[in-house]
């Protein structure tokens, strides 16, 4: 089905999220819609889904001008989303969520379960996707519960099917099956609409890519295109991706950590023994796909989340039996994964998450009372040099960015002299000038002779900015290999192949998007 | 800026919490709302309160009635009684409350403001105990029980010790600091250790708090009247909260005390670093934890030092009004305390002036009742309304026509059309978005 957008206009009161979109995806087309967070991706997928209407401008499907009041419609029309965040119930069968909403019922409207279950089999079946209809929800890897929810919008005759970031949750080998499926649903003529912001897989999949920047569009592009020229029109600038840095000088160890084991509330075993060894000087990287303990690991370090058993050392001080002021105190620098939930206090000024941290210690208060001039004195100052853009330090943080609010925590963390830096996912929902500054910000902490713990699901950032990489698997390490290590490696290792195996095992067969890698002109 | 909200819609995170987490994230997310609505919204609330009060004075008044009934042979009359009746009881409601103008001697027309602050000094003390906790993200309902706490251990130090002029009334009172600490603490400890909602922990509270006073009001060694009343002996002169204006008014130093813990929240909540501390718990107790705040701490502080400013309150009122202590110390002051801490959108400034507004209502409630018959009731409606309000922005928002200011307009259900209609209903909602109506268009399109 072709699928065509004129001149689509959104808005939410001044703010105009998309402005005039024209995009036309041609039947069995995989068409990537590219661009930066925040760039209104997701809302032009949201009314085509039918869950914004436009203020202005129409949806044609194959030259139809069609309307949908909610998601219902859209499916009808036989449009399917398939959402970056699944909306899957953990505790049903594949049927089950797959029939969920549009149930084929038997006499007395009893739910049909075997025609469900047939349909299931015979989609799975017809694309080779190997998902066993029986199988519950939350005992699937999350590449299968994508092929769930691929099939459940199959299943629905979805002519059009939009995914929304979907290789954000998936190991490159997994990515790789997920290219293999929209490849073979495209020779059976159903149009593919891939929403993205990484580059790499746009130049591996689309046949056509549509740029848009600030809620327009602004170009067109081949996959002939280089990644440098996709990430210019994106940004609306040249841009460098990856950063310069000198090779590392490490010294002492400075930071390490022996037979960390955590355990979840409910008994499972979230950190298994894990053990490592940072320098002073030195970036380590810790690679995985979300979910694998890494979370686990950063909270552990800064005492929210209690081990069990292990040791945690920096400059040779146990920081086991710490709590968590004191371990800032001690000079952690602690950079968490969810801004927005463990990072800022949205209600609160920018000066106040500034000291969120050192509310209560010198020059910020003398331990009872606090010193308001000091304290919006030190966050001009730090905030300018970290280059946040904002009105004035009394404005609440929500009135900023993502990126500016995560240099407001990058410029809290890094104002006081720390002698360890953690960051979990530094970066994760930054357009690509923060990422920019912020990968040269941690490399100078790195200079500056701080041990350095990243914690990266993008294995992008992992490549660009560590010297060593640990990547977890289920709560363990299953090796620390050298920064520029093959993305097919860490790609294996990443899926439990242990380092020695992954090695062979990626000479003889590279993902697409590894031969795009040992390809690419950046 | 507000370039990545559009763009997120929230999506809903499934938390292995469950449906009590849901709700409780709700109520945090209600409660916010609460206390960040505009004053604007408070004012308007205030005024349509008014309005709704005047149609239930004019719904319950006889003459009302009367002319209605030959409504369409002589409207003017209608229109005319309704107007003398809400004027005559607002204007004693005023009078009652601020300044009586037809009162017979100056000392009585000045009377009513005093009444307003005397009625005003327990419902600000409580009210800025409530105040804290809101907050910090915490619904003390235990108001009511904090203040019976206070008044019991104020009035005992009061009437049972015999201590020297000054000591006695610093001791009774901060025996009712001691005595709201420790009830407002027993929530604020199983919230802390345990996690145990506050709301139904201090809901229980109060009823503990009730049934403790009328049992030790039936001990003997408790009251020390010698009489079988449940109630005790007055506190000791030296206990008791000075006048300020001598006999003929009730007005007492409470009122400094009101001040002074005004200006103290202020500090608290604004200067320091257990504010800070009780803000950030309140805004996002995920952040502060990572922050390194002790959160349990400071939730067990939060409900400690709220308790312990009802309990002051209900010490003063005991102190400085009632003297002895009876069954019905309290009243309805703690839960008056309440809408007081929500009207003034949980800021200490803020509450303060509900409180008086609050202590007005129940001054000049009594003189519309004597001097025009209109029931007292009226200003438990009046209450209601402006909290009901207050807690629907967006209803008030309607009332008026006021934009709203999340800037997302809810759009209108429209049906789903096949053909080119899609279009023309695209621009027609754009022109009314754009505030011209439908017609409007047209009639431009007219004159052009």
């Amino acid at each position: 089905m072709k699928l065509q957008l004129t001149g689509v206009t959104k808005r939410f009161g001044a703010f105009t999220a998309n402005d005039q979109i024209d995009l036309t995806v041609e039947p069995g087309e995989i068409h990537a819609l590219l661009g930066e967070n925040g760039a209104g991706k997701s809302t032009l997928m949201n009314i085509i889904y039918g869950l914004y209407s436009p203020n202005e401008g129409q949806i044609l499907l194959d030259d139809e001008p069609v309307s949908f009041d909610g998601p219902g419609d859209a499916v009808e029309a036989g449009i399917g989303m398939v959402h970056q965040h699944f909306m899957l119930i953990p505790v049903f069968n594949v049927t089950e969520s797959v029939m969920l909403g549009f149930e084929p019922t038997k006499a007395a409207g009893l739910i049909d379960f075997a025609q469900a279950r047939r349909r299931v089999e015979e989609i799975s079946a017809r694309f080779g996707f190997d998902v066993d209809p029986d199988a519950m929800i939350e005992e699937l890897p999350v590449g299968a519960q994508q092929r769930v929810e691929i099939i459940k919008a199959l299943s629905r005759d979805a002519r059009v099917l939009i995914l929304d970031e979907p290789t954000a949750v998936l190991t490159p080998q997994e990515t790789d099956e997920l290219i293999d499926i929209m490849r073979q649903l495209k020779e059976a003529g159903t149009s593919i609409l891939f929403i993205t912001h990484k580059l790499r897989e746009v130049r591996a999949i689309a046949d056509r890519i549509t740029v848009i920047r600030r809620g327009k569009v602004v170009g067109e592009a081949t996959p002939e295109s280089t990644e440098t020229e996709l990430a210019s029109l994106m940004v609306g600038r040249e841009v460098s991706l990856t950063t310069e840095k000198e090779p590392a000088q490490p010294g002492q160890t400075g930071f390490s950590v022996k037979d960390l084991t955590v355990i979840s509330s409910s008994g499972k075993v979230m950190l298994d023994k894990v053990s490592m060894e940072i320098a002073r000087g030195e970036i380590l990287c810790v690679a995985g796909v979300d979910g694998n303990g890494q979370t686990e690991l950063a909270e552990a370090i800064l005492g929210i989340r209690e081990a069990v058993t292990g040791t945690i050392t920096l400059d040779g001080t146990d920081l086991r039996r710490m709590s968590v002021k004191e371990r800032l105190n001690a000079g952690i620098g602690f950079v968490p994964e969810d801004r927005s939930t463990d990072g800022v206090i949205a209600g609160f000024s920018i000066t106040e998450n500034f000291v969120l941290d050192q509310y209560d210690q010198q020059p910020y208060s003398n331990g009872i009372s606090m010193k308001h001039d000091v304290m919006r004195a030190a966050a001009a100052e730090q905030t300018s040099r970290f280059d946040v853009r904002l009105g004035t330090v009394d404005d609440p943080i929500s009135t900023l960015s993502g990126g500016n609010q995560q240099k407001v925590v990058l410029a809290r963390e890094m104002s006081r002299d720390i002698r360890l830096f953690v960051a979990s996912q530094p970066t994760r929902g930054l357009d690509v000038g923060s990422i920019e500054f912020v990968h040269r910000t941690i490399i100078e902490e790195r200079d500056n002779g701080t041990p350095c713990l990243i914690i990266s699901t993008e294995l992008d950032e992992a490549l660009n900015l560590a010297d060593r990489i640990a990547v977890m698997y289920r709560g363990k390490i299953i090796g620390i290999v050298p920064g520029g290590t093959d993305r097919d490696v860490l790609g294996l290792m990443m899926a439990g192949v242990p380092a020695d195996e992954a090695q062979v095992q990626a000479q003889d067969h590279h993902t697409i998007l590894g031969e795009a890698d040992t390809g690419a002109e950046v | 800026m507000s370039e990545k909200k559009p763009d997120t819609p929230e999506t809903p995170a499934t938390s292995p919490g469950g449906a009590l987490k849901e709700a409780e994230s709700r109520l945090h997310y209600a409660l916010r709302q609460l206390s960040q609505a505009s004053w604007v919204i408070t004012v308007l609330a205030i005024v349509v309160a008014l309005v709704v009060g005047a149609v239930l004075i004019l719904a319950t008044n006889p003459q009302v009635q009367a002319t209605a009934g030959y409504f369409f042979a002589r409207p003017g009359d209608f229109f005319l009684t309704s107007f003398e009746v809400i004027r005559d009881a607002y204007s004693a409601l005023f009078r009652g409350a601020v300044y009586d103008w037809q009162a017979a001697t100056g000392q009585r027309s000045i009377r009513p403001i005093t009444e307003t602050l005397v009625n005003a000094v327990p419902l600000i003390l409580a009210g800025l105990g409530i105040a804290i906790g809101f907050r910090s993200g915490m619904l003390n309902i235990g108001g009511q029980g904090q203040m019976i706490l206070g008044a019991t251990f104020g009035a005992f130090i009061g009437y049972a010790f015999s201590l020297p002029l000054g000591a006695h009334l610093l001791l009774a009172l901060l025996g009712g600091v001691l005595g709201g600490a420790i009830w407002g603490g027993i929530a604020g400890v199983l919230k802390a250790k345990t996690g145990a909602n506050e709301v139904i922990v201090t809901i229980m509270l109060n009823n503990i708090a009730l049934y403790l006073l009328a049992w030790l009001l039936r001990q003997q060694w408790f009251v020390q009247t010698g009489s079988n009343q449940p109630i005790t002996a007055p506190v000791d002169e030296s206990a008791r909260l000075f006048g300020l204006l001598g006999s003929g008014f009730r007005l007492h130093a409470g009122i400094f005390i009101a001040i002074a813990a005004t200006v103290f929240v202020w500090w608290l909540l604004e200067r320091s670093t257990l504010g800070f501390e009780f803000r950030a718990i309140g805004e996002n107790p995920e952040a502060a934890r990572t922050a390194g705040i002790n959160v349990p701490k400071a939730t067990a502080l939060v409900l400690i030092i709220g308790g312990a400013l009802c309990g002051l309150g209900g010490a003063a009122h005991l102190l400085g009004t009632e003297y002895r202590l009876a069954a019905g110390i309290a009243g309805t002051l703690g839960f008056d305390a309440i809408t007081v801490a929500l009207l003034g959108r949980s800021r200490p400034l803020g509450t303060f002036l509900a409180g008086l507004l609050f202590g007005g209502l129940r001054a000049g409630g009594v003189l519309m009742q004597t001097q025009t018959g209109t029931p007292v009731d009226i200003v438990l409606v009046l209450q209601s309304v402006i909290v009901l309000l207050i807690a629907a922005p967006p209803l008030v928002r309607a009332i008026f026509f006021l934009p709203n200011p999340d800037g997302s307009p809810r759009r209108k259900r429209r049906r789903r059309s096949k053909n080119g209609e899609a279009g023309s209903d695209g621009q027609r909602e754009l022109a009314e978005s754009r505030g011209g109506s439908a017609a409007g268009a047209n009639t431009r399109e007219v004159t052009s």
